[in-house]
């Protein structure tokens, strides 16, 4: 067993709720880079010449790329091999983002559904668990905005809609969207698996860098259609009208039941914010 | 893109009626902050025949929650939020005299004929350029619902906020024209 300090876990998780949402990493540097000599549009053109000079802003300054510094989502890898010491696992987490809101002068975003009342710390965070071998705990950290994740959805298809009903419903589901999550956007597809998995399986995809396919031939091929589809609906940067309404389309499928066929989408903004570290 | 309007707030009718879908406007003087629960609050009072905390004739509102201001800087990061959360409230503000909103993201056919009625536009800032936008902010101040924290109305001197006039009193819907015209 190697012991870890929930101090520690503290510290790192603090970290990353800051540099996460002050720097985005090199592959969304590099899609919006792609995306500006690509747009057509003069509009289009001036969005994202904003977004990339928010960004210098942003890391210069050492400030928030998007006041909506989103909910704290974290997708842990825990080894099996780690055996935490001096308090709890959860809490260290709840405690990191806690610290990284404050000190980092982020955004509180979390509150009561129903009275609105801010919880003021951004705590819960949302903590996604994987046991896995080994004596190492991985942590992703993508803070969530409200916009585009609002413009999501899981859909329970009939299994005879096919590759064919996942795609179509994909570019319905953008295009009704239209200018609300802040595209350019990323767009994270999850097929298969239960009601509450594929939800999953969805923002899990939005966690693969941009740029990279996925290793399955026929989904790589997939996400290489959705996302010519998907820009040719005219949208564009901030819904102006324009070619690059999205920067990538991932795609991940896990098995379903023999009667469900269940599909989500998770939009992301083109503030696409993600770190990872392992201790 | 066409060359900037100079708007000056407050607003006439004059002002936002020669403004259409799809020109860039450089905004200067005060705008007032507001979000979801400012805008149920001033809904409220308005319902029950009661003030307004803050006079919204001529005036510009806009959604927004800030990041907090870091030591030295003005304002925090203060992008736009998604306009449709305020869609059940703006055609009453606009009813008493509210000229501008400005946000992100579409709006009911109810706003755009209330912008119609009323004589009001609604522009939209470009929303995760937070850090950029809070540098037209040259004064801030909360002015109501402190107890709201980033959602308190605050009131804005800012010079030269970028933003683009997505409806206009005719009608006019730039997102709808921009998507058709690149569609494919």
């Amino acid at each position: 067993m190697r012991e870890v300090n929930a101090k520690q876990i503290t510290e790192v998780v603090k970290k990353m709720c800051i540099d996460s949402n002050y720097y985005l990493t090199e592959d969304v540097l590099r899609a919006l880079d792609e995306g500006e000599k690509k747009e057509e549009s003069p509009v289009g053109k001036e969005v994202f010449q904003q977004i990339k000079e928010n960004i210098r802003i942003a890391r210069e300054e050492q400030v928030a790329i998007c006041q909506d510094t989103g909910l704290a989502v974290l997708f842990i890898d825990l080894g099996q091999e780690v055996h935490i010491v001096g308090g709890s696992f959860n809490e260290a987490i709840h405690e990191g983002v806690r610290q990284g809101y404050k000190e980092g002068y982020l955004r509180k975003s979390s509150c009561h559904p129903f009275t609105r009342v801010n919880t003021k710390d951004n705590t819960p965070a949302i903590i996604h668990l994987n046991l896995v071998p080994g004596d190492k705990i991985k942590i992703v950290l993508a803070p969530k905005g409200g916009g585009a994740e609002n413009m999501s959805t899981v859909i329970m298809l009939s299994p005879s809609e096919g590759i064919e009903g996942v795609k179509n419903r994909v570019v319905e589901w953008v295009k009704q969207s239209g200018s609300n999550p802040c595209p350019p956007v990323v767009v994270g597809v999850g097929v298969g698996g239960t009601f509450e998995e594929v939800a999953l399986t969805a923002k899990k995809a939005l966690l693969r860098p941009l740029g990279q396919k996925n290793p399955d031939p026929q989904l790589a091929a997939m996400e290489e259609e959705l996302l010519t589809r998907v820009n040719n609906l005219g949208i564009g940067p901030q819904g102006l009208g324009g070619r690059i309404t999205a920067l990538a389309v991932n795609v991940e499928l896990i098995p379903c039941h023999i009667a469900s066929f269940p599909m989500a989408v998770n939009l992301n903004c083109h503030a696409h914010r993600h770190q990872e570290a392992v201790i | 893109m066409s060359q900037a309007i100079r708007l000056k707030t407050p607003l006439s009718d004059a002002d936002v009626e020669k403004l259409k879908a799809g020109d860039k406007v450089l905004i200067t003087g005060v705008i007032y902050t507001g979000r979801d629960a400012a805008h149920k609050r001033l809904f409220d009072l308005l319902k029950e025949g009661k003030p307004l905390p803050v006079d919204l004739k001529g005036q510009i509102i806009y959604y927004v929650g800030p990041a907090p201001a870091k030591p030295g800087h003005v304002y925090g990061s203060a992008g736009p939020t998604t306009s449709g959360r305020m869609d059940a409230y703006s055609p009453k503000l606009m009813e008493i005299g509210l000229k501008g909103m400005i946000g992100k993201g579409m709006r009911k056919k109810e706003v755009v004929e209330a912008m119609k009625k009323y004589k009001a536009v609604y522009l939209a800032a470009t929303g995760g350029a937070g850090a950029l936008l809070a540098k037209s902010v040259k004064k801030a101040e909360t002015v109501a619902y402190e107890d709201l924290g980033p959602e308190a109305i605050s009131r804005l001197e800012v010079v030269d906020f970028p933003a683009i006039v997505v409806n206009d009193t005719k009608g006019n819907d730039l997102y709808q024209q921009g998507m058709k015209q690149y569609a494919r």
